[in-house]
């Protein structure tokens, strides 16, 4: 037991520390199956309307692909169903929480700080993995109540409740076995990272294939996003899965337990590899650097987008086949916005989607100055003969043509995916690229919010979230609670014409660059007076 | 003689805190000058403002003949710097740091970098993430010295080194000292190494310089420390003024004299007969805790009573001939 001591003091420590964003993500990721009961509640009110919308979507391959196969159409069944992307949320938080309180702590050398106090060796481990499990037990109970409230079964509430925290825990565990492997936290948390959506991708492509022949349909069987989906809430309240997942997670506690022992503190169990003994020749530029920071991040992206693309792509056409048969779904669609087709309405709503992506991605990039700011990294690079705002300016290239990129990749693999199924890429591919490219003058304007925060309040940088956070708020709630037009205006994404299908106009997309570019202006402008800050 | 550096009244506040609270200072051309203070004295400021990172409140700064805020690009060519706590970019190697912060600068002597690589006995193939704290420094270190540069900005350089690669860093300044046309201002709180390297010193405390000179200019400034042997008991010695804690234990005396009366202290000794004599002149440490040693006292210099000085701190630099850290 001395090996634990300790493990108390240090699991406050890590209550403390993420006392805010801890709570936020709980109660955010709890909070959105009652969103579902309600706007299922509002879609279809009567259980025949349920039952044709669940045997629609259960033939949908792009809706099995993206939340897993349903068996049901009660109400608890769809909103069980439609959750079914949240444990790989829950996965994702589990993942960035271990390894924020491992691997990080010792890439950081915080962990030999504490080790040196009285401190047993597994104390780190046990208090992150604590502190996880906890977060992930109490986002259950939440979500257990939440829809119990809502006078949705008591029993198949709890069972879903601790689905998901059966698959936060399975991933939490997962975190702590790849925080032992390498000396980098990027590299661990990448690992982890890795195996979640490798998880997801087994799970989509044996769902898929249970839709028809099968062939590959025990790909499910593999991942441990399908096993917890076998719980089915609300339909039959299988436990087995619970079993199957208790007995994952301690093999991997254990697993990760019996690394952490055989290794040296801030040690892993990878070697890091040596590099290059002199720079490129090309390495001579702050935007030399700026790629070299920036490329895996970019990389990431393009690559999520281009999914996400072929995703959104593949579910197009079934939208329209879905609104071809059902009446009332047809006038609800062109009632949220739609104006020359259902599938327009849903291509424009996927790229929505895609433009908040993006701002992330912008916000991130431009974070990344305050990141090399605060890391000391920014010091060596200005003391050398770079203006700052070259210095800025080679990160915001990134800022401001990164999501460019992105968008690019995904308009251009919606075009291919959904020109297939649809049987006109020529056509497809070019209006679903500038589709996604004319959301960008919306992405610039918050990307250049957070450069004015980075310029006059260095402090608040991290603040361009909340930016971003306001404009998801709106357009979620904008199609279902009534705003008045001016609280839809503040967001730049209302400005933008709902693409592909609306009608175009050239002032929206100048004002709302001229707009950026005015932001962008005067926070760099500030920057050049402003200290840099020490460390 | 051209100065390199020259601030006159150089004020920085931060919220309550006053960092820089009119700060003079004079950096010669071709010297290597010690900027000599403890933790919190205000040398990471005034280097830092010298940079052109911070803006000074008040007061003014030339470096090199220029504005270090206005013209920090052009300065920036011709100068290499290497702060105290250096932090390397996780997924980028030392080589790649050292000639992408060469390259950045004004350019990057192959021969010298391959040469001090070796020196400094360093790995430039690890990758940011994998160095240790010192083998960091030894990454900044050598890409300043490496570099093709008229002044060197080094803060407290040497902290995690060690002894055997300090004494690597000193041969190094050593030779851009015979070359005699760089500058280098060493910031530091290791005294034996401003003592070893500097050709003057700046101490500066509370963001004020309290001494600036050379260590010699300064010595002059503080006392003797003299045991000696004698053939009869020396009465005089008591009454003298400038003499200060005078222990006398059979026929041996201790005690420490001002250097202005150490000609009268002696011939006091020698008019009753010396049979031994040991004087050791005053070290730069015992200069700095005299500087320091006096809690809130007032801009301390060394010419204010010295009797109340602690004698024990005074004392303890003595017992090494060099000086402890």
């Amino acid at each position: 037991m001395k090996e634990l001591v300790g493990t108390g003091r240090l699991l406050r420590l890590i209550l403390r520390r993420d006392r805010i964003l801890m709570p936020l993500w709980v109660v955010w990721t709890a909070v959105i199956p009652l969103g579902y009961v309600a706007s299922i509640n509002g879609l279809f009110p009567t259980a025949a309307g349920r039952a044709e919308y669940a045997d629609q979507s259960a033939h949908n391959a792009g809706f099995v692909g993206l939340y897993g196969r349903l068996s049901g159409s009660s109400l608890g069944d769809l909103v069980a169903w439609r959750a079914g992307f949240i444990p790989v949320v829950i996965g994702l938080f589990s993942i960035l929480t271990v390894i924020r309180h491992t691997r990080v702590e010792e890439e950081t050398g915080r962990r030999e700080l504490l080790g040196a106090t009285v401190a047993g060796r597994y104390a780190g481990l046990a208090a992150a993995l604590l502190a996880t499990f906890g977060a992930n037990l109490v986002l259950g109970v939440i979500v257990a109540l939440g829809l119990t409230s809502q006078h949705l079964p008591a029993a198949g509430s709890w069972v879903l409740g601790l689905e998901f925290a059966a698959a936060g825990a399975m991933f939490t565990a997962l975190a702590a076995v790849a925080a032992q492997l390498t000396t980098s936290a990027r590299s661990a948390r990448s690992i982890a990272v890795v195996a979640l959506a490798a998880a997801y991708v087994l799970r989509l492509a044996g769902d898929i294939s249970a839709m028809g022949a099968g062939t590959v349909s025990w790909l499910s069987w593999l991942s441990p996003i399908g096993w917890v989906q076998r719980i089915r809430p609300y339909g039959g309240d299988r436990w087995w899965p619970f079993a199957l997942a208790a007995c994952v997670t301690a093999v991997l506690v254990s697993a990760a337990v019996a690394l952490s022992a055989r290794r040296d503190v801030g040690a892993g169990l990878f070697p890091s590899r040596p590099g290059a003994a002199s720079g490129a020749a090309s390495l001579r530029s702050p935007l030399a650097l700026a790629w070299r920071l920036h490329r895996g991040l970019l990389a990431g992206w393009v690559v999520g987008f281009a999914l996400l693309g072929v995703v959104f792509g593949g579910v197009a056409n079934s939208v329209g086949d879905m609104a071809r048969d059902n009446q009332s779904f047809r006038d609800i669609v062109a009632r949220i916005g739609g104006t020359s087709g259902v599938v327009d309405s849903d291509l424009a709503g996927s790229i929505g989607i895609l433009g908040l992506f993006a701002a992330a991605y912008a916000i991130q990039a431009t974070l990344k100055l305050r990141d090399e700011e605060t890391n000391g990294h920014a010091e060596p690079v200005l003391s050398t003969a770079t203006s700052r705002l070259r210095w800025a300016g080679s990160h915001l290239v990134f800022t401001f043509l990164g999501p460019a990129v992105a968008l690019a990749a995904a308009g251009l693999a919606m075009g291919i995916t959904y020109g297939v199924s649809a049987g006109d890429v020529d056509a497809s591919v070019p209006r679903l690229l500038a589709a996604s490219m004319a959301v960008l003058p919306a992405v610039w304007v918050l990307a250049a919010i957070a450069v004015v925060l980075f310029g006059v309040l260095p402090r608040l940088a991290a603040a361009g979230w909340g930016a971003l956070a306001a404009c998801l708020l709106l357009f979620l709630a904008g199609g279902a609670v009534r705003l008045d037009q001016w609280v839809l205006d503040i967001s730049p994404y209302t400005h933008i014409p709902h693409l592909p299908g609306g009608a175009v106009t050239a002032t929206p997309f100048v004002v709302l660059s001229v707009v950026a570019a005015a932001l962008a202006a005067a926070g760099l402008a500030r920057l050049r007076r402003r200290d840099v800050p020490t460390l | 003689m051209t100065e390199a550096i020259r601030t006159e009244g150089l004020v920085k506040t931060f919220g309550h805190t006053r960092a820089l609270d009119r700060l003079d200072m004079s950096v010669h051309t071709g010297e290597v000058h010690g900027f000599l203070g403890p933790n919190g004295a205000g040398k990471t400021t005034a280097i830092r403002i010298l940079l052109g990172l911070t803006r000074a409140d008040a007061g003014t700064a030339r470096l090199l003949g220029g504005d270090p805020w206005a013209d920090a690009t052009a300065l920036h060519r011709r100068l290499a710097y290497v702060p105290g706590d250096v932090t390397l970019w996780p997924n980028l190697t030392g080589g790649e740091v050292i000639d992408l912060l060469g390259r950045m600068r004004g350019g990057l002597d192959r021969h010298r970098r391959a040469d001090l690589l070796d020196r400094f006995d360093l790995d430039p193939r690890k990758k940011g993430r994998a160095y240790s704290k010192g083998n960091r420094q030894k990454v900044a270190l050598v890409a300043a010295l490496a570099s093709d540069v008229e002044l060197l900005l080094l803060d407290e350089p040497t902290s995690g080194l060690d002894p055997l690669m300090e004494e690597v860093f000193r041969e190094a300044i050593r030779e851009e000292q015979r070359r005699g046309d760089r500058t280098v201002l060493l910031s530091s709180h290791i005294l034996s190494e401003v003592e070893a390297l500097c050709d003057r010193i700046t101490i500066i405390r509370d963001g004020r310089a309290v001494e600036t000179g050379t260590l010699a200019d300064m010595r002059h400034l503080t006392r003797t420390a003299i045991h000696a042997e004698l053939a009869a008991p020396a009465d005089g010695l008591a009454t003298l003024p400038g003499v200060h804690h005078l222990r006398t234990e059979g026929g041996q005396v201790r005690f420490d004299v001002d250097t202005e009366a150490l000609d009268a202290a002696l011939r006091q000794l020698t008019a009753v007969g010396v049979r031994s004599l040991v004087s050791q002149p005053p070290t730069l440490e015992e200069l700095f805790l005299r500087l320091y040693d006096r809690k809130g006292g007032s801009a301390a210099g060394v010419d204010a009573d010295l009797d109340s000085d602690p004698a024990a701190a005074a004392g303890s630099g003595r017992d090494g001939a060099e000086v402890s850290r």
